[in-house]
């Protein structure tokens, strides 16, 4: 019986059903911290003060910390640095600025009240675009324009292409900002232990060992006397990969004072101060033959990537994404593109789910769109002439796409929405004065890519490989230690399945180790849609091995050639004999009666493998079918189908809860979430009152079709899907509304697509036409 | 607001005897005094759901409510919800139907919803629908959760009949 391909339960469910998850937030500690933060966008600290003799603590107390400084090498990218306290000066609102200490989190608020701030403000900017007026403030003295990265990719011939070509179509859209809002905000726990004098940090994290490495670096620490425990973790999404100030300063404070520290952010720091996503400005233009083949894109990219440069992946993450895949799943040789990372006095930008994928989604999907209608095609054939056929294909910007089904995809999806049925429930219901829309989206989704990917980007730090260390026990039973770090994804089951079809035993007999920098070997963590492709590869190299050793052993001991043994049901077999030897037998004689194998092979059963693959890529279409009311500018979204294709499926029921927990997020990054600054960079969304999370009541069922193409750039055949879902939903969303609403002449191009969006355009529509 | 003060509160059916500052909130008291670290915070503003307990029969967020008004009622949350080894079966079909992935919202959404199954078991859709839309979850995008409940209610209706 293979364990592959089958929804098992999960291993990890029980404990959290019961309330037995072990979270940070669960962990006592004798002092508690609490940042007091800038409640202005940009000006100078003149003076702090606090009741005399109180535990507080600035930047001028924490001196010797060195400040973050995260490198890229190439792209004009400008080494900014950010203090852990803010030194001097302020660059957003929710800054930290001091930390507080207290016996309890109540008296620790009390004594942040007391801590008073006096900050002379300046002028402050929050868009992008008036960051990069000539005289604009500037956020860092050493950015000029505020550009803090400014990269350029051009092919020889798309000039020429683009002047030649038969018809050029222009669109620019704008993504509004969103939080990643995992339930569980960011939490810190540091413990000094005095007989090692080593420091425990428990945090909120997806990469546990980079965080050990920034951390011990910054405090001037040996690294070996820090220890980092990503234990359960409510939710990631990119959010929690990055390194958090605050949890340098936490870290401190329990080897300074020699005690335990914990912080809990409230999810009103979460939605100011934690990190922000997706604040981009694309203007696209493509050229197109007189058969609507795509024969050359131009794309100007504009990142609002905040005050500062997140630590590890830098604020170059999204402009350089953007770039590097703009042009999609289309066939298309001729490439011109500048991305730009602008600073402005709001929160700093993190990797979110998808990272810019969700917008230059949406931006090659509505020139689609915008094309087919200009040359009076169905979108759904434009698309069938321009999508990639022949595989493996090299993409204008050096990206090998390996093979595929992005036609088949669609066909999948389209088939599965009931297009014909739609078009004319369509039609009938524009008679009706109602308005009925379909949209849909094809991407294809970079992921399980290693360091060259990474090094690509010029990343001084270059994440990549993943290890996995694999013991069997004497009792007969195994344990993964792994460098990746999963926090909800259900890792831990996946990898078990993996392992048991290959040395022959049942999940429950599998033990996966993470999260734990003592426990597992140097990894990279959990992220772009990284973890079953590469930490999955690598597991299975390390089975591989830990069975070649079991096979020679039983060899050795049953008489047989080692290529004759089978491993199934907990033995050792001689094929197609019943001679046979338990496994729990075979690992107690690897450690125990290790004379009996005659020196031909050593003691103990452990192995150790490492992966590094090049990438690949999934794929997807996604087909939303909507109303919208014009009256109200409300949008109800009658149907979702998704029609993915990424490889092997390990585990069906945790590969289609990725699916809809991704396209849940997509929905409201399309229609709902919006962090919203004033122009003095005063944030207007602090609450969940205000950033609108959708509910049971806005997310549909999703339809879901697989199909499984299984190419080589994956040793599991697996391609990984953590993204897709939030990818193409928003671009499906928005094709689906301006669908609806073309008889009226609308182009919705912002998002999230709210009423209030919705209304204006309709009016202006209207507006417009009506004779002067 | 700091003077302290004695309370009893009884959670899952112990007695547990506290002192505590008046304007600590029932969540922050079940958790750090009683230890009953299963119940979650995700928002402290009422919003969320994640702090969802049942207080005698109604399922109500912990992060809005004082401590001290708990006294002498009944207090349930998740770590109450199996019997022993045994699962409740809300417990059991949030495995079965994949209905969680980080499992932090699930505490606040079991409370929700076996509140709701024992006061309402004949739920319609739609009132199933606006049940669940009080609390957030951000992994699953609702639906598994929707189908655990769904066949829950059913199951339950069918070892009534």
């Amino acid at each position: 019986m293979r364990w592959v391909g089958r929804s098992i339960h999960r291993l990890e469910d029980p404990a959290l059903v019961r309330g037995d998850g072990r979270f940070t937030g669960d962990l006592k500690a004798a002092n508690w911290v609490r940042f007091v933060r800038s409640p202005v966008a940009s000006g100078c600290i003149t003076r702090i003060s606090w009741p005399e003799g109180a535990p507080v603590f600035t930047s001028a107390e924490l001196e010797q910390i060195k400040p973050i400084r995260p490198l890229l090498h190439n792209f004009n990218y400008v080494p900014i640095s950010q203090p852990v306290l803010a030194m001097d000066v302020v660059r957003f609102v929710g800054e930290p600025v001091a930390a507080v200490l207290a016996p309890t989190q109540e008296q620790a608020e009390d004594l942040a009240d007391l801590v008073d701030v006096q900050i002379e403000p300046m002028p402050a900017i929050a868009d992008a675009r008036d960051a990069m007026i000539a005289g604009a403030p500037r956020v860092h003295a050493l950015a000029a324009d505020n550009i803090a990265l400014d990269a350029r990719f051009k092919t020889a011939g798309v000039d020429a292409a683009m002047t030649s070509a038969h018809r050029r179509i222009r669109i620019e859209i704008r993504s509004r900002r969103q939080n990643a809002l995992p339930l569980e905000p960011r939490a810190a726990h540091a413990a000094w232990d005095r007989n090692s004098g080593r420091v425990t940090l428990t945090c909120t994290t997806q990469m546990p060992h980079v965080m050990r490495t920034i951390i011990a670096e910054l405090i001037g620490m040996p690294e070996s006397d820090l220890r980092v425990i990503a234990p359960d973790v409510g939710g990631g999404f990119g959010q929690k990969m990055s390194l958090s100030p605050e949890f340098v300063v936490v870290t401190w404070l329990a080897r300074r004072l020699r005690t335990s520290v914990s912080w809990l952010e409230d999810r009103r720091e979460n939605l100011i101060a934690c990190f922000h996503s997706r604040d981009q400005q694309i203007a696209l233009e493509g050229g197109f033959d007189a058969d609507a083949r795509l024969v050359a894109v131009s794309a100007d990219i504009l990142a609002n990537v905040g005050a500062y440069s997140c630590y590890p992946t830098t604020c170059g993450v999204e402009p350089l994404m953007a770039m590097a895949e703009m042009p999609g799943p289309y066939d298309v040789r001729e490439y011109a593109c500048s991305a730009r990372a602008v600073l402005t006095h709001t929160c700093p930008m993190a990797p979110y789910r998808g990272v810019s994928r969700p917008v230059i989604t949406v931006a090659i999907e509505r020139l689609m769109d915008k094309a087919a209608a200009a040359f009076n095609l169905d979108p759904i054939e434009i698309r069938r002439r321009n999508l990639i056929r022949s595989f493996p294909y090299t993409s204008a910007t050096g990206l090998v796409l390996d093979q595929a089904s992005y036609v088949e995809t669609m066909d999948a999806a389209l088939q599965a929405a009931g297009v014909a049925v739609f078009r004319a429930r369509q039609a009938h219901a524009r008679a009706q004065g109602r308005h009925l829309g379909l949209g849909l989206a094809t991407f294809c989704e970079r992921t399980g890519y290693g360091t060259p990917a990474f090094a690509a980007r010029g990343m001084e730090v270059t994440p990549g490989w993943e290890t996995v260390e694999m013991t069997m026990d004497p009792s007969g039973w195994i344990e993964a230690r792994i460098g990746a770090s999963p926090h909800g994804q259900g890792l831990r089951t996946t990898l078990a399945q993996i392992i048991a079809d290959e040395l022959g035993t049942s999940p429950d007999r599998v033990k996966i180790v993470h999260g734990d920098t003592d426990r597992t070997p140097y990894g990279w963590g959990t992220f772009a849609s990284r973890s079953v492709v590469i930490a999955g590869g690598a597991t299975l190299m390390a089975a591989r091995k830990v069975r070649a050793k079991l096979t020679t052993m039983a060899g050795i001991l049953l008489e047989a050639a080692a290529e004759d043994i089978v491993l199934e049901a907990d033995a050792a077999r001689v094929a197609g004999t019943d001679r046979a030897i338990a496994i729990e037998t075979l690992a107690r004689a690897a450690y125990h009666q290790a004379h009996r194998f005659k020196g031909e092979i050593g003691p103990g059963i452990a192995d150790t493998a490492t992966y590094d693959p090049a990438g690949t890529f999934s794929n997807a279409c996604h087909v939303a079918i909507v109303e919208v009311d014009v009256e109200t500018g409300g949008v109800i979204l009658e149907n979702f189908v998704v029609a993915e294709d990424a490889g092997r499926l390990i585990n069906p029921m945790i590969v289609d809860g990725q699916i809809q927990g991704g396209v849940a997020q997509g929905i409201a990054n399309a229609l709902l979430e919006e962090i919203v600054y004033d122009d003095a960079g005063n944030i207007l969304t602090a609450t969940l009152a205000d950033y609108l999370s959708p509910s049971a009541r806005e997310i549909p069922a999703i339809e879901i079709r697989h199909l499984e193409t299984l190419a080589d750039a994956s040793v599991t055949k697996a391609k990984g899907l953590g993204e897709g879902g939030a990818i193409g939903a928003p671009a499906a969303i928005l094709n689906a509304i301006n669908d609806a609403l073309s008889p009226l002449g609308v182009s919705i191009d912002e998002f999230p697509a709210t009423p209030r969006r919705i209304r204006e355009a309709v009016k202006a529509a209207a507006q417009s036409k009506r004779p002067s | 607001m700091t003077e302290k003060v004695d309370i009893t509160l009884n959670i899952n059916g112990c007695d547990y005897a506290v002192r505590v500052e008046p304007r600590r909130t029932l969540v922050d008291v079940i958790r750090d005094d009683c230890g009953q670290t299963g119940t979650h915070i995700g928002c402290e503003h009422g919003v969320c759901g994640a702090c969802t307990i049942i207080l005698d029969n109604e399922a109500v967020r912990s992060c809005l409510m004082f401590a001290v008004q708990a006294q002498g009622k009944r207090i349930r949350t998740v770590e109450g919800l199996a019997d022993g080894d045994k699962l409740h079966p809300l417990q059991t079909a949030f495995m079965t139907h994949h209905a969680l992935q980080c499992g932090f919202c699930t505490p606040g959404f079991l409370m929700l919803a076996v509140n709701a199954l024992e006061t309402n078991p004949d739920m319609s859709e739609d009132e199933i629908l606006d049940l669940l839309a009080s609390n957030l979850c951000r992994c699953t995008g609702y639906q598994n959760i929707i189908k655990a409940v769904r066949n829950t209610a059913a199951e339950m209706r069918r070892a009534r009949a």
